[in-house]
């Protein structure tokens, strides 16, 4: 059994202009120790795919259908009380901007020893010395001295580092990053991603990395998710993805990478930009946008421009695009791979 | 004061065969950290004594940007190069230096006396929320700087400039009507680069533009920014810390650390063959795609605070090459092999093989 199953999970926001769905359909798994990768770009929905896994969904948002299983637990459904033991011990977080996340008014210490506090029976001292134990794994040069300052004191790379070791603190199963490192330097990024990579590793713990940079997602991930408008269009190992995207709009945002053009010359763009969760269009979202949606006549084709793709397996990865289908279905077997992806780039 | 006004623009009129756009010389900035006159003041030892900080920004900045090219400053944050940006611009004055536009030096003019470059140079911002005023319509915010500098053009010949610019980055002329906050981040920075051009400028500072912005917008801005360089004959000063746009778009690069310039090459030369040790650490330190394991140049500990510069090289605190000469002499630039200009004195005395 999976250690975290999400399935057909769906999230609403009741706004005034009326509601607004985030996020539609959306499923997947993750294995212990598992490295999972949510790629998108902003207003795809991956942070709230984030949020909803932890039930920090606040009003106007609810969760309006699907569930979440952790370890065979449904947390959709779970009482206030017994969602706290899982948040912050079993599923821990790390969000985006390590200065927001860190309490200014108390020192590092304080911070880590109420963690640990408010999930275990543990007295001040020894707790001491287990967050003191936390700041040693993540490298923090003299952790005595840093205990006792305040997250102003500290840089933007170190205070980073020490909400992955209070993330650590309490050796959760699942840690859920948050664009961890989009605030930081990229030397500064280097060393985080491979800390964290590597901590993972170390103790087993599983990983949901939301990012909307691809080399991270590459560099860090087993497997991968990508996501447009609130759907997740394409899911499959890290490797195949970025090496064989089948998705048009995947395809899309691997080639508009700047390395993947020859310096000086244009860019391979994708035209226009992603619609509002309010007004996402009928059929595929991503058919507008879509060079495969017309046919042969220029013609818009009907199904892109009526019907929600399902999600079809095309190798290892599980591709919603009705090109693909059709692609998938026209050909044998055994050879299909290979010839579909050919002809999608 | 009208005389001096006339003799700068008679000099922006006179063409000029050089290839030299802009010239910085010795570069410097320092902002105070003190706080006014009163607040300098300090007691020591019984006697009223004044005491000042800075912040150093800039540290003798040598850049030369030819006409016609992209040149690219990165570097991590807080390195100065916004700042540069900024005071080749005269939106913040040197402390030292000099910074010639076109032969002219501009960086002591009065902003009168700047008034005729203003046109020549235009700048577009990193961030398009902040950088469009939330109370003009989109054409009132294209025709303010035509307004501006060509006070003698008709209502006529200002709107049909405005058309011809929106047209050519891509906005249809009929949002003249919308304001900025109607525009997604994308359409906002296709807004602030048409602004830039209307004015028909020969030089254009672009600072961080695409990094507010979605990976696919970015492709399509980067596209619009090559497009204008290459139909107007731009010159760009391009700002960035994202090494990949850099490998792609810049004929030339600086890298920037801690207020001063480590190593000038172009952009070929840079990537194939980087020298100085903190442009090595930096390009290992790009995710890639093809790669699926991190096996980056490790930079022990972090950039430090540009209050107590370190003493010698700066980088020396976090370079694996350091020695003794290192942390007391200051390395100036020496060409290296391929052009490459450099400021180390490991690659100097050839203890470092790239």
């Amino acid at each position: 059994m999976a250690l975290l199953e999400v399935n057909n999970l769906d999230v609403r926001f009741a706004l005034r202009q009326g509601e607004v769905r985030a996020l539609r359909d959306v499923s997947f798994t993750l294995d212990r120790g598992e490295r999972l990768g949510i790629v998108g770009e902003s207003g795809a929905g991956k942070s709230v795919a984030a949020f909803t896994i932890l039930n920090l969904i606040t009003k106007p948002g609810y969760i309006a259908g699907g569930s979440i299983r952790f370890d065979g637990q449904e947390l959709t459904t779970l009482k206030p009380k017994a969602l706290q033991k899982i948040r912050g011990n079993k599923i821990s977080m790390i969000f985006q901007d390590p200065m927001m996340t860190l309490n200014p008014v108390l020192t590092i210490g304080d911070q880590m020893v109420e963690c640990l506090k408010a999930h275990r029976r543990i007295g001040s001292r020894e707790a001491r010395n287990v967050a003191l134990n936390k700041l040693r794994q993540v490298y923090i040069p003299s952790p005595e001295k840093r205990l006792d300052q305040y997250p102003h004191e500290l840089s933007g790379g170190m205070r980073q580092r020490i909400i992955i070791a209070i993330a650590l603190l309490l050796d959760p199963d699942i840690i859920v990053a948050d664009e961890p490192t989009t605030a930081l330097d990229v030397t500064i990024q280097a060393e985080i991603m491979t800390l964290l990579l590597e901590l993972c590793e170390k103790h087993n713990v599983a990983l949901i990395l939301i990012t909307h940079d691809l080399g991270v997602v590459s560099q860090v991930t087993q497997r991968t998710l990508v996501m447009y408008a609130g759907r997740v269009i394409e899911q499959g190992p890290t490797r195949e993805i970025i090496n064989d995207a089948q998705h048009p709009y995947t395809q899309g945002l691997i080639n508009a990478l700047p390395q993947m053009a020859t310096p000086g010359h244009r860019l391979n763009q994708i035209p226009g930009a992603m619609p509002s969760l309010a007004n996402i269009p009928p059929g595929c979202a991503f058919h507008p946008r879509c060079s495969f949606s017309k046919d042969d006549a220029g013609n818009l084709r009907r199904d892109c421009r009526e019907q929600v793709p399902g999600f079809v397996t095309s190798g290892n990865c599980r591709v919603a695009c009705h090109m693909v289908r059709d692609l998938v279905d026209s050909e044998p077997r055994d050879n299909g791979r290979s010839k579909t992806s050919q002809e999608v780039s | 004061m009208s005389q001096a006004v006339s003799q700068a623009s008679e000099a922006v009129v006179r063409p000029t065969s050089q290839t030299k756009l802009v010239e910085i010389r010795g570069l410097e900035k320092r902002f105070s950290l003190s706080g006014d006159f009163l607040d300098q003041l300090r007691f020591e030892r019984g006697k009223l004594v004044r005491r000042q900080n800075y912040v150093h920004a800039i540290n003798g900045v040598d850049i030369d940007v030819q006409r016609g090219e992209a040149l690219c400053v990165v570097g991590e944050s807080g390195c100065g190069k916004s700042t540069v940006a900024r005071m080749v611009m005269g939106l913040l004055s040197p402390s030292g230096g000099e910074i010639h536009y076109d032969g002219q030096r501009i960086d002591h003019l009065s902003p009168r006396q700047l008034l005729p470059y203003r046109r020549r140079m235009q700048m577009i911002f990193q961030n398009p929320y902040a950088s469009l005023n939330p109370r003009m319509t989109i054409q009132q915010t294209l025709e303010e700087p035509l307004r501006f500098h060509h006070p003698d053009w008709s209502r006529e010949r200002v709107r049909q400039q405005v058309t011809e610019v929106m047209e050519s980055v891509g906005i249809d002329p009929d949002w003249g009507k919308r304001f900025g906050h109607e525009f997604s981040g994308g359409q906002r920075q296709r807004i602030a680069i048409a602004r830039a051009l209307v004015v028909d400028p020969e030089f254009i500072v672009a600072d961080e533009p695409i990094s507010a912005l979605d990976v696919s917008i970015q492709a399509q801005v980067l596209n619009l920014l090559m497009d204008a360089q290459r139909d107007r004959q731009l010159t760009y000063l391009f700002i960035t810390h994202d090494l990949a746009v850099v490998e792609h778009f810049g004929s030339r690069v600086v890298v920037m650390y801690l207020g001063r310039v480590c190593e000038i090459a172009a952009t070929s030369q840079l990537f194939a063959k980087p020298q100085h040790p903190y442009t090595q650490a930096l390009l290992s330190a790009i995710p890639r795609l093809e790669d699926d394991r991190p096996d980056h140049i490790r930079l022990s500990g972090e950039v430090p605070t540009p209050v107590n510069l370190p003493s010698g090289c700066v980088f020396h605190g976090r370079c694996p090459h350091a020695n003794e000469r290192c942390r007391q002499e200051v390395p100036e630039l020496i060409v290296a092999d391929g052009g490459t200009r450099v400021a180390c004195h490991a690659v100097e005395e050839g203890r470092i093989t790239a």
